[in-house]
């Protein structure tokens, strides 16, 4: 297979970015996206170009760190994966296929596709525990929790931090983020300390870090690679309802 | 230099409470005059610095990532052990215990192994206290499951991600710290060397990923929690980025490495589809609980699987092990693949592979019982291959997962350089020469959050740090040596990329020291290597700068490590004549292709100076004694 690239480049975080083309060929369906990126890299360097340069690590829709805009949508043309698990197969032979970084103020590019999203990390850091130190704890079994509370807790737990729902989001809204966390810890009796104070210092973090605000699109569940449901944003919403009451 | 591996004195139980009572305590309002710097973020390292800044003291943390929640750690599927005996079924901290002395071929310190039994049951606790979702019953109560090696169910999980919920789990504990002020973390640092001041680890030179430059961070001890090497083979299940260069480098400054040749080929992995693949996928062994492997009877049998019947298949592990079946160790499982493959029984295009097949499971408890143990897992399957395991069956073949070997430690995880301490895989400790499922997590959290925070206090309570600052010509001149290396690197301006160079590695290291060894073999592969990093050196090609933002960079000096690795696995692969666990020399088998060992000769731990690049490095050895268990020759059958 051959494709097309329209890849943006942009050297730092200062410097304007714009789009250039290249080409991949000898692609097998079997490659996955990143492994043509690769592709892609190796003739740059035989050719003495700098590669395009690219967050991944694990390649296996865990680590969250491969977010990136292919062909219009965040992680490419597919449900349920991130852009590491999409294989070229999706695409069709001679394909334009347009690369760029997730965009949102509050992830700022710092070279090529690789955005900053260290807003997350500082949202966590707000409010995104429980207050428990090492030692000390229960046994586990001291603290039973139904089957299917505990199943939709992790549902919610699944997030892999990617951001592609803030890049999905026509508001760069964090919410769908902010909501699984919220909704893990205040599913469980284990969160219900500090149910309160968790949710207000997480939504007063992310208005800080500039997330825009919900809208209530779907666009962000539609786009999650661990299709993390919407019903947590209400959920959510729910929380900081009671805790502004009371 | 003798080694002390400090064990303490005393019955086998006594151990470690003893030693702790004996350890020195720093004083908690003199905590915070201390100063550690941890390295990584994984599962050892998140969990070391969380629990050391509780106590009190200043903590710096730094990883290659972007954030502390994507390390590699975050890539486990299949569990956690600890012998809460929930199920009822006689598991006790005795049975874990001798499970992983024996998975290991007794080639792991009792005392060690001993300890991260009795400290298991905690991590399970701590984790269900900041909201990991582990898998439930219906009543509420936490469910277990069984995982190759065992005959208890001693495996907690969260679904297919329970590293992911572990790591997200000491995440949290750590991202608290860090509001609180009491953890500095600096994100994207690639810790490039470990700078030692009058005989004492006292901090790190990295590298800034972002801007190129080097930085100084200064402490009081040092931690290292850097995880496994097992991408020296280019391909492998670890994380791409995975890599060596922390605890080689701190190699190169005087930490011993023990066992490097012990790395763990893992059986059910996702076999190569092509040459350009770029990394290995696993599929988690709890699929060994449900999935009964097989391949046909009959050489070069290239019929479908659906048109094999019964009697022509061979169920291979069912028959030579009928106690343990498809649940045999990881090395025993990987072996026997690759010598099915290697009769010519293999399937699939390549011809290796082997059948991992749930239609048993499937008519026994419907479709949605396997789909709600492994669904993920069959998603991912379908995913890479685009086939429905539910249809047909896997595919699966061994893949390179784990390094029991790493930096040698004492019972207290110091290395041979006082205050440097190793956590987690990037340690030799407890697995000795084949680890065990779900005994990785378990290991990692039990170094991080229940021995570091007791053992570096005594480190510290005991020792007389003089005030250094970043202008003590040992920083300086590590930084001129690192900025020479890069500039050697940069100006090469070969032909060849880093990858090239590093897959090379990977097929010599793959063929010669992989699942089957032999002296031949090795002695060719460490001639094969040496001249490769030859080459290495003067055919890499690196575009960009190295004051800039250079994933060519970053991969090269990685790579340069690995030649230098690579050289040191085979070397150690040479030096132990006998077969033990994952190490299969093919001079040392029983009858039945079963490993060999060597007790008389070999019952220590390999644990190697360096003696300069391109040399042979220097030879010491930690004894182990068995005082509690038996050694007898591993069965399964
Ligand atoms: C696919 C897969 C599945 C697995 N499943 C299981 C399982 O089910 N059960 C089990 O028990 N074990 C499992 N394991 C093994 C287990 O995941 C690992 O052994 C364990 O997570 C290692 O944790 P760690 O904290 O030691 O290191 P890691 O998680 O590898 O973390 C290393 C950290 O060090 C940092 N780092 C590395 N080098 C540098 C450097 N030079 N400079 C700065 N920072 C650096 C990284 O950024 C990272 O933060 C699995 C492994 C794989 C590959
Ligand atoms: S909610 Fe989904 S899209 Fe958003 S960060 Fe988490 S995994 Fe990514
Ligand atoms: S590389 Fe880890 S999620 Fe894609």
């Amino acid at each position: 297979m051959n494709f097309t690239l329209k890849v943006w480049r942009q050297k730092n975080r200062n410097s304007e970015g714009r789009f250039e083309s290249y080409t991949a060929t000898n692609i097998t369906p079997d490659m996955s996206f990143l492994e043509m990126l690769d592709a892609v890299n190796h003739d740059l360097v035989e050719k003495n170009q700098e590669p395009i340069a690219f967050d991944h690590d694990c390649r296996e829709g865990i680590c969250g760190s491969c977010g990136m805009f292919i062909k219009g949508r965040a992680h490419g043309p597919q449900k349920g994966g991130a852009a590491c698990q999409l294989h070229m197969r999706s695409f069709v032979d001679g394909d334009l296929i347009t690369v760029e970084p997730f965009r949102a103020q509050a992830f700022p590019v710092i070279k090529d596709l690789i955005i900053d999203r260290t807003a997350f990390d500082r949202i966590m850091q707000a409010g995104g525990f429980v207050s428990v130190n090492t030692g000390g704890v229960p046994d586990a079994n001291a603290i039973p929790i139904p089957k299917t509370i505990a199943d939709e807790a992790f549902s919610a737990a699944a997030c892999i931090g990617c951001g592609a729902c803030v890049a999905a989001c026509k508001n760069a809204s964090a919410s769908l983020f902010v909501a699984a966390k919220v909704s893990q810890l205040a599913l469980l009796p284990q969160g219900q300390q500090e149910r309160k104070e968790r949710v207000e210092a997480m939504l007063a973090q992310m208005d800080k870090e500039g997330f825009g605000s919900c809208s209530n699109t779907y666009a962000c569940e539609a786009e999650c690679p661990k299709e993390i449901s919407v019903s947590n944003i209400a959920r959510m919403n729910r929380e900081y309802l009671k805790a502004a009451l009371g | 230099m003798t080694l002390d591996a400090k064990i303490p004195d005393g019955p086998l139980e006594k151990k470690w409470d003893t030693h702790r009572f004996n350890l020195k305590l720093v004083n908690p309002s003199n905590k915070r005059k201390y100063h550690i710097i941890v390295v990584g973020t994984g599962l050892a390292g998140a969990s070391a610095a969380a629990s050391l800044a509780e106590l009190g003291y200043r903590v710096t943390s730094l990883c290659y990532h972007e954030s502390p929640r994507r390390a590699h750690s975050i890539a486990a599927q299949g569990g956690i052990n600890a012998p809460k005996n929930y199920p009822n079924d006689d598991d006790s901290i005795w049975r874990l215990f001798y499970d992983t002395v024996k998975g290991g071929d007794f080639r792991a310190r009792e005392a060690n192994v001993y300890r991260l039994a009795q400290v298991s049951g905690s991590i399970i606790d701590q984790c269900v206290a900041q909201g990991v979702p582990f898998a439930r019953e219906y009543g509420g109560l936490l469910d277990n499951r069984s995982f190759g090696g065992a005959q208890v169910s001693r495996t907690f999980y969260a679904r297919g991600q329970t590293g992911q919920q572990l790591l997200l789990g000491a995440y949290s504990a750590l991202s608290r710290q860090i509001h609180k002020g009491q953890v500095k973390f600096y994100d994207r640092r690639d810790m490039m060397d470990l700078v030692v001041i009058d005989g004492q680890a006292r901090g790190v030179i990295v590298r800034n990923m972002i801007n190129g430059e080097l930085e100084t961070y200064i402490g009081d001890a040092v931690i290292l929690a850097t995880g496994g090497y097992g991408n020296v083979f280019y391909l492998s299940t670890n994380a791409k980025q995975s890599n060596a260069t922390a605890i080689w480098r701190a190699h190169k400054k005087g930490a011993f490495f023990a066992n490097p040749c012990f790395t763990q080929i893992h059986p059910t992995c996702i076999p190569l589809a092509s040459e350009h693949q770029s990394k290995l996928t696993l599929m988690s062994e709890s699929l060994r609980n449900d999935g009964r492997i097989w391949v046909p009877k009959q050489k070069g049998d290239k019929r479908s699987p659906k048109d094999i019947p019964m009697e022509e298949r061979d169920y291979y592990l069912e028959r030579l092990y009928p106690s343990f079946g498809n649940l045999v160790p990881r090395d025993v499982a990987s072996r026997r693949a690759k010598e099915v493959c290697d009769q010519g029984r293999g399937v699939g295009s390549t011809g290796l592979a082997v059948y991992l097949d749930f239609a048993d499971a499937i008519a026994r408890n419907g479709k949605q019982w396997v789909e709600e143990k492994y669904g993920n897992l069959f998603d991912m399957y379908q995913r890479i291959t685009g086939e429905n395991a539910y249809q047909t069956p896997m595919r699966i073949y061994p893949a390179v997962h784990y390094t029991m070997g790493g930096l040698w430690v004492d019972y207290n995880l110091m290395s041979t350089i006082p205050g440097m301490f190793v956590l987690g895989e990037a340690n030799f400790s407890d697995h000795g020469a084949n680890r065990l499922g779900a005994s990785a997590l378990m290991q990692g959290l039990a170094d991080g959050y229940f021995v570091i925070p007791y053992t570096i206090g005594d480190y510290l309570a005991t020792n007389k740090f003089k005030p250094v600052k970043e202008d003590h010509e040992a920083f300086t001149e590590s930084k001129k040596a690192i900025s020479e290396k890069t500039e050697q690197l940069m100006s090469a301006q070969g032909k060849r990329t880093v990858d090239d160079l590093h897959k090379e590695l990977g097929k010599i290291l793959w063929e010669h020291v992989g699942m089957a060894r032999n002296e031949a073999g090795l002695k060719k592969a460490i001639s094969m290597i040496t001249a490769l990093r030859k080459q290495f050196w003067s055919d890499v090609r690196i575009p960009g700068k190295a004051n800039d933002l250079n994933p060519e960079l970053e991969k090269a000096h990685r790579v340069a490590d690995f030649m230098e690795l690579g050289e040191m696995i085979a070397r150690d692969a040479l030096h132990r004549e006998e077969s033990c666990g994952c190490h299969l020399r093919e001079e040392y088998q029983t009858d039945e292709n079963e490993a060999k060992r060597n007790d008389k000769k070999f019952a220590y731990v390999a644990a190697w100076e360096f003696g300069g690049t391109g040399k042979a490095p220097k030879l010491h050895k930690e004894a182990l004694k068995f005082e509690n268990v038996h050694l007898t020759q591993r069965s399964y059958k």
